[in-house]
């Protein structure tokens, strides 16, 4: 096996690391490495896809459909594979991947590894719960691991990858009507209509997008999507678009957010309105832009991602007050019903609503966004793996109840810690005590 | 018309991302190499593509009993045949220079074995009219230099073989399409040192894919490679010889 040695970042660009890495083409290829942390398309934000110092096997090499069961609603397929690539064969034969994560870049591997929720969470659970099956490998020999095999699935599903190499899966999916999708869209005016607004949506597809600038009256206010798939023809959209050089810190700056939210909240006419459109324009709607994280310059930004139980909810407003005041906020911010449905000892969803919210990395972000989490450990919520790069090791600890039972299997699995990365060593989640 | 292509070092991520590019269009692979294995699991990725056929086929350029299978096998499909050729080798040109036996088998794979392979199905080519064949040169093969001379002059035998070769098919409405790419990022490059604007295989199995619809004789792909490659055989053999580019 040839190895490239590289610096790779996670999608906010603060992290980096440094080391070599594995691109194997075949499977055999992959069994014959030594025990490493397996990564994906990076899309994971903060740290949980880098490994300073130490090897990595990077997976999207192996990308092919290994079977397909149009009868059953079944695929299999290798970890590399991008979910998009996925949905985009799938859709027009009548189906799709039963979760699918806002970035169709995501690998199935990375889905599984942290058990990705979709705008459907609140009716299907989590990408775990349509797992039929995984091949893991642990010492070279791949395992087959089921929902059956319970300690071992659930340390594997949101396991972030401790507890061996995911190979490949097998997957339920979803029927659908074909490759479109009708989304209608109404503006919303402040916080307690979204919540209103969401508990009350009865689509298969739902999320809100909040403009997380607004303040007084308006304070949460936002545009709430709902959409289902549906069969038809709709134009080519236009090939995607690169950004060629990091931005400086103007694209970002405040009055802009604040002006681009103000006008992209009154595109929605007062009366809503309802569109047909290609399915990855729903479901991935910044992909069309390829690396746009560099928009936010080299220095990279956040992604502060919390989930609060239902009780909990006006903490929300808190934070959206606390989040407003620092002007730190970007146009991205989503406030979302989550259902209970999780499938792993480490998974993030709970029942409730989670809010997510991009801050460029300057000034009192970080320090604003260690408010943010104090304030969701408070309220009983939990943040996501998936977008932490700056939390600390004891407010994690009580939000993940299941912590040592995770901790349990994967250092029985891997004793010598060779499946750790530099999430799972800042937050210290290998510790059983 | 039914198409079918077989596909020669069909475990290469170039070749892999040609065969889904072509499964997609509705033709049948014939994935031949030496990685069973592999291979078939590739079969079952194009297939779900889209690919009426798609089967795994024994071919090692070093051993010509494995190519009239193939030939066998592809006839008897009916509708139009194409071949492309995704085979080769490049062994670091110190170990070329530590053990000198090691050319017959560089010359073999990127040469001599698909070249006889070709030589052997061109009258059935030929007897079904407009067939395709998609030969992979390289760069390297435009001009000998000190870093990979062995491996650029089997393909320089190879584009000048698929020239001939070109000759010969378009009597018969076939044509050739020789390609010589610029830097891929694949698993022969992969860690290598000195790359640059390195191309992903998917855009250049799409390349590829432009030519043979627009039936190019040859490719440079990315197109910028044939003004980077046109300057390095502008310069003049008294200068180049003391250059390492
Ligand atoms: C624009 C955008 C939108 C997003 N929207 C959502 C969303 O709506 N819902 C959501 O849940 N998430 C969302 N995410 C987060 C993203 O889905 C996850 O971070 C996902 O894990 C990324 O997949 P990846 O293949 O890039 O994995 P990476 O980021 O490369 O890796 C993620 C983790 O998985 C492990 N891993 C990856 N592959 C394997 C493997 N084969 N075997 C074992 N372990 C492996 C890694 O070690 C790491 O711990 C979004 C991210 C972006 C950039
Ligand atoms: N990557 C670049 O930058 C670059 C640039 C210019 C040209 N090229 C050419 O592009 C083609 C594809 O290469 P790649 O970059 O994708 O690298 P690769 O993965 O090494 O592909 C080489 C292919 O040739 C096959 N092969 C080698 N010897 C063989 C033999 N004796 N019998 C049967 N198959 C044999 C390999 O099969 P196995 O799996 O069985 O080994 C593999 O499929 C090659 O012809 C290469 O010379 C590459």
């Amino acid at each position: 096996m040839t190895w490239k040695t590289m610096t790779y970042t996670g999608w906010g660009r603060v992290h980096d690391a440094t080391g070599r890495v594995a691109r194997p083409e075949r499977m055999s290829h992959l069994q014959a490495l030594e025990p490493l942390p397996a990564i994906g398309n990076c899309r994971s934000y903060g740290d949980a896809c880098l490994n300073d110092g130490g090897d990595a096997v990077l997976m999207t090499r192996l990308d092919r459909i290994l079977d397909l069961d149009l009868d059953a609603g079944e695929v299999e397929v290798e970890a590399g594979l991008p979910v998009g690539d996925l949905a985009k064969l799938l859709a027009p034969k009548g189906w799709l991947p039963a979760v699918m994560p806002g970035t169709g870049f995501a690998t199935i591997g990375g889905c599984i590894a942290n058990d990705v929720h979709g705008k459907n969470h609140h009716g299907v659970g989590s990408f775990g719960q349509h797992v039929l099956s995984i091949k893991l490998i642990q010492d070279g020999k791949p395992k087959t691991v089921t929902p059956k095999q319970v300690s071992l699935f659930k340390a594997t599903v949101g396991g972030l990858g401790q507890t061996g190499i995911i190979a490949s899966a097998r997957l339920k999916l979803l029927p659908c009507e074909g490759d479109v999708i009708t989304v209608t869209e109404r503006r919303i005016d402040d916080l307690d209509s979204f919540f209103e607004a969401l508990d009350g949506s009865r689509s298969t597809y739902t999320v809100g997008w909040i403009d997380a600038t607004a303040k007084g009256a308006s304070l949460g206010r936002g545009i709430l999507e709902e959409a289902e798939t549906a069969y038809g023809l709709v134009p080519k959209k236009p090939k995607s678009r690169k950004v060629p050089f990091d931005a400086t810190g103007f694209a970002l700056s405040s009055p802009v957010v604040r002006a681009f939210n103000a006008a992209y909240f009154r595109r929605i006419p007062e009366s809503g309105q309802t569109r047909v459109k290609p399915i990855s324009d729903f479901f991935f709607p910044l992909d069309k832009v390829h690396d746009w994280n560099r928009l936010y310059g080299k220095r990279g930004f956040h992604q502060f991602q919390c989930v609060v139980p239902v009780a909990g909810k006006d903490v929300l407003r808190e934070m959206l007050e606390e989040i407003s005041r620092a002007g730190l906020a970007s146009p991205l911010a989503v406030l979302k019903r989550m259902g209970d449905g999780r499938g792993g000892y480490l998974s993030f969803p709970m029942e409730g609503y989670t809010l997510a919210v991009d801050f460029p990395n300057r000034g009192r972000a970080e320090a604003l966004i260690g408010e943010l989490e104090e304030m969701t450990a408070k309220a009983g919520g939990r943040i996501y793996f998936a977008k932490d790069a700056t939390a600390r090791a004891e407010t994690v600890r009580a939000m993940y109840p299941d912590l040592k039972k995770f901790a349990e299997v994967a250092n029985k699995i891997d004793p010598n810690h060779e499946f750790a990365t530099d999430l799972v060593r800042r937050l210290r989640l290998r510790e059983v005590s | 018309m039914n198409n079918t292509w077989i596909i020669l070092g069909a475990t290469s991520s170039m070749a892999r991302a040609f065969a889904r590019a072509v499964s997609d269009r509705g033709d049948g692979v014939l994935l031949c190499g030496r990685d069973m294995a592999d291979l078939k699991a590739s079969a079952v990725d194009c297939a779900a593509r889209g690919a009426p056929i798609a089967e795994a086929l024994a071919f090692d350029a070093r051993d010509p009993k494995s190519f009239q299978p193939i030939i066998d096998r592809a006839l008897r499909e009916d509708g139009q045949l194409h071949v492309s050729v995704f085979v080769g080798s490049m062994p670091p040109q110190d170990a070329v220079d530590a053990d000198p036996s090691l050319i017959a088998g560089v010359v073999t794979d990127s040469y001599t074995g698909p070249a006889t392979f070709l030589q052997r199905i061109a009258p059935e080519l030929e007897a079904r009219g407009g067939a395709t064949v998609v030969g992979v040169g390289s760069v390297a093969g435009d001009r000998g230099r000190i870093g990979n001379y062995v491996y650029g002059s089997a393909k320089a035998g190879f584009h000048t073989y698929l020239s001939g070769l070109r000759n010969r098919l378009t009597r018969a409405g076939g044509h050739v399409v020789t390609v010589k790419p610029g830097f891929s990022d694949t698993a022969m490059t992969w860690g290598l040192e000195g790359m640059f604007l390195v191309a992903s295989p998917e855009k250049i199995a799409e390349d590829i894919l432009r030519a043979v619809d627009k039936k190019k004789d040859v490719l440079y792909t990315p197109f910028f490679w044939r003004y980077i490659m046109g300057i390095i055989k502008a310069i003049p053999e008294r200068v180049f010889k003391k250059l390492s580019v």
